[in-house]
């Protein structure tokens, strides 16, 4: 299988998507002519032109909420947010009419759109630019959310978004984009509301998304070299629909969760998890769940900080131990 | 054409030197003047040398070709007039008085920078000289702005807010609810468009509809506005005075918009810099519309000084920034501890309602 970047990944994607579904329409800023700003829409808009990549102005709230309009009408748009953190000037706009339209309308409306862009920290472009906005997303029934962790995730759960006929949210990672992964050659979709072990294991189970997953993987390797511990790791992949079930069956393997989380920790996506195991299969677990997440404050600037306020292997390792 | 107002103050549509504030400038100012520009150049220069080994992380977004518009606007600031702007902020900053230090401990994420380096290079502020940020968020500052005149007004204190944005910030929401408030409440505003003709790579016909200019959208508020060749010095302090008087003595807005033209990419990381203009458009604006190299012309011909004591000026001026850059790699990185610093005032002054239930939570 060819090792393909998770940008490339996501390029071939939305491409496969445009050939697909005349009504599939890109748009954002900087994806056309500027090939975008992390360069995912590289050579899109030359391929496919000007009505099927479309450069916007700086006016987020404007754009998306048109995207959410015209998906009423059966266009399928794919709305580039350069930044997730970018979201909140939209934010009514995603929550309020995409989140809820359908709803109000008694089910007479849906709206088919995609809402993708990077939404992570660790790049040290301060507390503005660094949200991981799934856990609000996800707490708003009407959207869903997802994260990929790989590039064969990326472009399988990117398909199956453009196609999903309700609002999903991808939630992609700059510091992901760059790294390779293998991706087959013929075509596929991955459904959303399915997790994937990533590495199977006996011990604990460590569950993750988006690089969270790639941080926790690094974990296992060394709890499983220096430790002898057999780490699962389960990738969540999406957080809304989840998959229940394969949370539940890891933890009563392995009896014992270590949640990785890029969210803050008060209402992240691992404490919807941690309640849900609790809940679940309390009699299974034979210690406490633990989180890793980010370090409860706004994103740190300062590039000799702000690795730690992130979940880092240390973190997880020592996380795990404790209950070991 | 700009809106004809009563109390324009009438100046030689040629020769800007001639306005009041300008005419009364002494030789010192007017090196003054030359120094600060001279300063951000200098300290942006070696902000990007130290960028590129490496030494910060994230954007840096260069000021160097727009200095006329932030010096010679903050050259008009009084006591009680206030200065917002957005990411690209370090010209601003160092024109309001902020030391080179400071600034530069901040891009490299030191405890001595002026945000403790919680904020980088998008994030500067200096709320003791009337300078709150360095706002990341394209347009996110526009209603702030707006607040600070509020906030003037509401304390009967005779000032302004000047809240400068680039031309692609005038097309977010915010920027046009602000203006309607502006216009509504008879608020001392004055927004400053810094139009350097491109947002990243997007030139201004692609993202901007308007009749003119962008300016010229404040009619439709009935919002005085006007435009400002960015390369003169006299003509930025002429016509932003013009805005600052009718803030200060009719308690009105106004839009300015001040043609300009930054040499660098968006951000140094911008992979296109070169890519969506022309190489000798660049070229021709540092040839010929550097607003350094006009203002130091305009003061040899006025013989306020020779090319020898401007040289000098630059040198000591080189030497200020190097010592900036020396004295930020020397300087401490910040505290794990304070990661938990400076998100809640109450907890940061150990007050009753910050040790009253819990503000911060673990994992
Ligand atoms: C809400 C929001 N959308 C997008 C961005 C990304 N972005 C940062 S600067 C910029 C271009 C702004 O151009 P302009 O307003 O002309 O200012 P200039 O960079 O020219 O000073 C964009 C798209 C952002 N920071 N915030
Ligand atoms: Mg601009």
């Amino acid at each position: 299988m060819p090792l393909i970047t998770y940008r490339k990944a996501l390029n071939d994607a939305l491409a496969e998507e445009i050939m697909r579904d005349e009504n599939v329409v890109l748009m954002g800023e900087e994806v056309a002519r500027y090939n975008g700003a992390y360069k995912v829409t590289e050579g899109l808009w030359e391929r496919f032109g000007d009505k099927r990549v479309v450069d916007t102005p700086i006016s987020e709230a404007g754009f998306i909420g048109m995207g959410i309009g015209a998906s009423m009408l059966g266009i399928r748009p794919v709305m580039e947010l350069m930044f997730w953190s970018f979201a909140y000037v939209a934010w009514d706009q995603i929550i309020n009419n995409a989140g809820q339209v359908r709803y109000m309308s008694g089910g007479l409306i849906n709206c088919p759109i995609v809402i993708r862009g990077p939404a992570n920290g660790g790049t040290n472009v301060g507390a503005t630019h660094s949200h991981t906005p799934e856990n609000f997303i996800a707490n708003t029934p009407g959207l869903k959310v997802v994260c990929p962790a790989t590039a064969y995730d990326a472009k399988g759960l990117m398909k199956t978004a453009i196609r999903d006929n309700d609002p999903v949210c991808v939630m992609e990672n700059t510091l992901l984009y760059g790294e390779s992964w293998e991706v087959p050659e013929e075509e596929y979709t991955i459904p959303l509301g399915v997790a994937d072990i990533k590495r199977e294991g006996t011990d604990v189970s460590l569950i993750a998304h988006g690089r969270a997953v790639i941080t926790a993987l690094k974990a296992a390797e060394i709890l499983a070299a220096e430790h002898g511990i057999h780490a699962e790791v389960l990738d969540l992949r999406s957080i809304r629909p989840l998959d229940e079930e394969a949370i539940m069956k890891t933890v009563c393997k392995t009896h014992r969760a270590v949640l990785v989380d890029e969210n803050k920790p008060f209402c992240g996506v691992s404490a919807q998890i941690s309640s849900m195991i609790m809940e679940q299969c309390f009699d299974e677990l034979d210690a406490p769940v633990q989180r890793v997440c980010a370090l409860d404050a706004p994103a740190i600037y300062s590039p000799a900080l702000e690795p730690i306020q992130l979940p880092t292997v240390q973190r997880i390792i020592s996380k795990t131990l404790q209950i070991l | 054409m700009p809106s004809p107002t009563e109390d324009e103050v009438a100046v030689d549509p040629v020769d800007f030197s001639k306005a009041e504030v300008n005419a009364n400038l002494t030789p010192d100012e007017k090196m003054g003047i030359l120094r600060q520009m001279l300063r951000i150049r200098r300290f942006e220069q070696v902000s990007l040398k130290y960028y590129n080994q490496g030494a910060m992380g994230g954007f840096l977004h260069l000021y160097i070709g727009q200095e006329a518009v932030a010096v010679g606007t903050v050259s008009l600031l009084g006591k009680n007039d206030h200065v917002i702007t957005a990411y690209r902020d370090h010209g601003h900053a160092l024109s309001v008085g902020m030391s080179m230090n400071e600034c530069m401990a901040e891009l490299l994420g030191k405890a001595t920078g002026c945000s403790r380096g919680k904020g980088g290079s998008m994030h500067f502020f200096a709320p003791d000289k009337n300078y709150w940020g360095g706002h990341g968020i394209v347009g996110g500052q526009t209603p702030l702005g707006l607040g600070l005149a509020y906030g003037l007004k509401y304390h009967g204190l005779k000032g302004c807010a000047l809240c400068f944005m680039g031309d692609g910030a005038v097309n977010q929401g915010a920027y046009h609810e602000s203006l309607n408030l502006a216009a509504l409440w008879k608020l001392p505003v004055v927004y400053i468009i810094e139009n350097n003709k491109y947002s990243m790579g997007t030139t201004l016909d692609r993202s901007s509809a308007m009749r003119n200019c962008l300016a010229e959208r404040a009619d439709g508020y009935g919002i005085v506005w006007d435009i400002a060749n960015g390369e003169d010095l006299y003509e930025v302090r002429a016509k932003t005075a013009n805005a600052m008087r009718r803030a200060h003595e009719q308690s009105l807005p106004t839009v300015l918009e001040i043609d300009t033209y930054r040499y660098y990419g968006h951000s140094v990381a911008d992979a296109n810099a070169k890519k969506y203009r022309a190489a000798d458009e660049i070229e021709r604006y540092k040839t010929h519309h550097d607003p350094i190299r006009l203002w130091k012309k305009r003061l040899l011909e006025e013989g306020v000084t020779t090319d020898a004591a401007m040289d000098a000026m630059d040198n000591e001026i080189k030497l200020e920034a190097n010592a900036s850059a020396e004295f930020a790699l020397a300087s401490e990185n910040p505290s794990p501890e304070s990661i938990f610093e400076d998100v809640y005032w109450e907890v940061d002054n150990n007050t009753e309602a910050g040790n009253t239930g819990r503000h911060f939570f673990g994992d």
